[in-house]
């Protein structure tokens, strides 16, 4: 078995959310990527495949923050660094700014790189321990040539300062900051070369939460002043409202639901984003005490073998029939730019 | 209710290579029969130190206990030979840790691994307590007990690990339990069922538990009353709604000021909490929260102020003590997002 017949593609080129007015910066057909599964010593037969991402199609328009949000394993951060072409797809095409990034070859893809950057969760892990501040922010500018010696000093002191750390940290080592000091590092790090688009993976899940405010407001704030477009990729859905201006959930592979901000935590319709959204603690004991959460029993099930029909029937509370029998109907606009995929969203 | 755990002046100290870190500075609290006492701070607050050392678990060199008594029903854990320690833990005090995943031994059978303490405390003969473990975790909620009994934990997923931590952690029907995040490592729809699944074991046993996280939120469905830790400190210590209706340390004020809520208004910027937590080893003379307080005052730099009382179970360490309720942000008027969240859960 080579590769187990895929599903037929959850989203179609079409229910990409229309663009209205804005430029779309970022465009997603049909995207996969599967892992092999190999197994022997000599021969590495393939005996099946992880499907991290499984035919997703969206967009991002330039200037907004996109919030893809869903659980540990359901494919967000493969499919965030799947855009950048961090992993190659094993189908389907990533537009930006209307070049098909799947199409380049490595040296038109590394020219492209500059404009588009990563922030990334772990910021202990992140940075090289045995380069010094300067070294770490200063290293896109040398290797794309844009600065060195005294300019490429100027600019590292001045992208420090926009990130709110002292500009003299320059000679430090990463083992000198916080947690939340070394976030900004590499927000500054991804800053150097004046991208676009920055992927935000997780960016303050492992900050302490009094230091997570601050990260936030410091990359909400880099986006008013460079006009930055972002996919902020979270599992903490209060987070992801404060920042985001629409919101694409994810389930197994699949984006389920996606629709702007207000309307996706007023309405959302796929029961999964109703069991997420209800899961959600409100700091509060009298709304606490009020309210009903929606508990889903097991587990997520392995994306190695996805469930027959929707992926979502073995936990979702209105299962019928045809959840069990037959893919959940194309991803399709329900409103204007509401989008789901469910049997039971009429 | 009786008390069932009195921690009095606890100090714990790490000696390291850097100097000596006051991970626990004179920390004093209780929890009564059947209370469930909710015990919140970021990392290095102290939070899991205090209860590893009530535990009497914490690494002796480099932490050492330097001062304090803990009284467990009316016995002071502190001045226990370890065999006698060893009697009360697992069986009267129970604990149950943030990763299901390195807290289980890989090699032995989850079946063993909850038998043990059966064999060891209540004296069960292995057929008894291999019967007895199934019930457990049928009682967890995990399916097909009687196979699951013999699977190894690479077996299971991580919420059904934690569930088997929560068997074992339950199996002699301690009066206290201890839960250090015990839903941390999990997804939020994960976390939900431990939640609801031990709030229904809490009814069904009686017992007393602590529960320690970082999330403020968390604990408002969950707490009976709340303890606030700031760098090895208790800074606040309320009932559940007093904390957060009327929160008298600027540090939890501004820790609910800084979280996003999903059932407010959106606003466009956060009110984050400035600076960053105190060096342990260069412990700050004065508050530890005075270098990031927007309330600071001229003593706050010269004296630490200890937990004094404001009203019924409602403590705090300050000087300024500002009223809470007058710097949170009202989260009435917007009806409309609380009432779509309730219409959420009923679908």
């Amino acid at each position: 078995m080579v590769d187990p017949p895929s599903f037929p593609a959850s989203a179609s080129v079409d229910a990409c959310p229309p663009e209205t007015g804005q430029a779309t910066l970022v465009r997603v057909e049909n995207l996969k990527v599967h892992f092999p599964i190999r197994r022997g010593l000599i021969l590495q037969r393939q005996v099946g495949s992880v499907k991290a991402v499984d035919g997703v199609s969206f967009a991002v328009r330039r200037g907004e923050t996109l919030g893809l949000v869903g659980e540990s394993g359901c494919g967000k951060s493969t499919l965030g660094r799947a855009i950048l072409q961090l992993y190659r797809p094993t189908a389907g095409n990533v537009y930006f700014g209307g070049v098909d990034l799947t199409q380049l070859s490595p040296e038109e893809l590394r020219r492209m790189r500059q404009r588009m950057q990563m922030v990334f969760q772990d910021p202990y892990a992140a940075l090289n321990p045995r380069q010094t501040v300067g070294a770490i922010v200063g290293e896109p500018l040398t290797v794309f040539r844009v600065a060195g010696g005294k300019a490429q000093q100027e600019r590292v002191r001045e992208l420090l300062e926009v990130v709110g750390l002292n500009a003299n940290f320059v000679n430090r080592y990463p083992h000198e900051f916080s947690g939340g000091q070394r976030q900004r590092i590499v927000i500054a790090r991804a800053l150097a070369l004046k991208p676009d688009f920055i992927v935000c993976d997780e960016p303050i899940s492992a900050l302490d939460v009094s230091i997570q405010a601050q990260v936030i407001n410091l990359l909400q704030s880099l986006q008013e002043q460079f006009g930055l477009t972002y996919l902020f990729i979270a599992h903490d859905l209060s987070v992801v409202r404060h920042i985001s201006d629409r919101v694409a959930v994810m389930y197994l592979g699949k984006v389920v639901e996606l629709a702007d901000r207000d309307e996706i935590y007023q309405n959302p319709l796929h029961p999964y984003t109703q069991a997420l959204l209800s899961a959600v603690p409100i700091p509060d004991p009298e709304v606490e005490a009020r309210r009903k959460r929606i508990i889903l029993k097991g587990d997520v099930p392995s994306p190695v073998n996805p469930p027959k029909g929707c992926n979502f029937h073995t936990r979702c509370p209105w299962v019928t029939e045809a959840c069990r029998q037959d893919p959940p109907p194309a991803f399709r606009e329900v409103s204007a730019g509401h989008f789901v995929a469910c049997h039971r969203v009429p | 209710m009786a008390r069932l755990l009195e921690v009095w002046r606890l100090e714990t100290r790490f000696y390291t290579q850097d100097g000596v870190v006051k991970a626990v500075n004179g920390s004093s609290f209780h929890v009564d029969e059947g209370e469930t006492l909710g015990i919140v701070g970021e990392s290095g607050s102290g939070k899991s130190v205090t209860m590893l050392s009530v535990m009497r678990l914490i690494p002796t060199p480099p932490g050492k206990i330097v001062g304090g008594e803990v009284l467990f029903a009316g016995q002071d854990l502190l001045k226990l030979k370890e065999s006698e320690m060893r009697r009360i833990r697992g069986n009267q005090i129970a604990m149950i840790f943030q990763d299901p995943m390195t807290s289980l031994n890989p090699v032995l059978r989850v079946g063993q691994q909850i038998a043990e303490a059966l064999q060891l405390h209540l004296g069960m003969t292995p057929a008894q307590a291999r019967q007895r473990t199934i019930e457990l975790l049928q009682m967890v909620g995990i399916p097909a007990a009687a196979e699951r009994v013999d699977h190894y934990p690479h077996q299971f997923s991580g919420g059904m690990r934690q569930r088997v931590m929560i068997a074992m952690g339950l199996s002699c029907r301690p009066k206290l339990l201890i839960a250090d995040e015990p839903t941390t490592a999990l997804d939020v729809t994960i976390q939900a069922q431990i939640v609801e699944l031990i709030k229904a074991l809490r009814e069904e046993i009686g017992m007393a538990i602590i529960w320690i996280t970082h999330d403020l939120a968390f604990l408002a469905g969950l707490a009976d009353r709340i303890l606030v830790m700031y760098a090895g400190q208790i800074v606040e210590e309320a009932p559940l709604h007093q904390l957060y209706k009327n929160p008298r340390h600027p540090y939890t004020i501004g820790l609910l000021q800084s979280i996003p809520r999903l059932d407010e208004r959106r606003r466009e910027k956060l009110q984050p909490i400035e600076g960053m937590p105190p060096d342990l080893v260069n412990y700050p003379k004065g508050c530890p929260f005075a270098a990031r307080c927007r309330f600071v005052i001229d003593r706050c730099w010269s004296e630490n102020p200890e937990l004094e009382s404001v009203g019924s179970q409602h403590a705090v360490a300050c000087w300024v003590k500002p009223e809470g309720k007058a710097h949170l942000r009202s989260v009435a008027g917007v009806g409309g997002d609380g009432e779509s969240l309730e219409r959420t859960a009923h679908g």
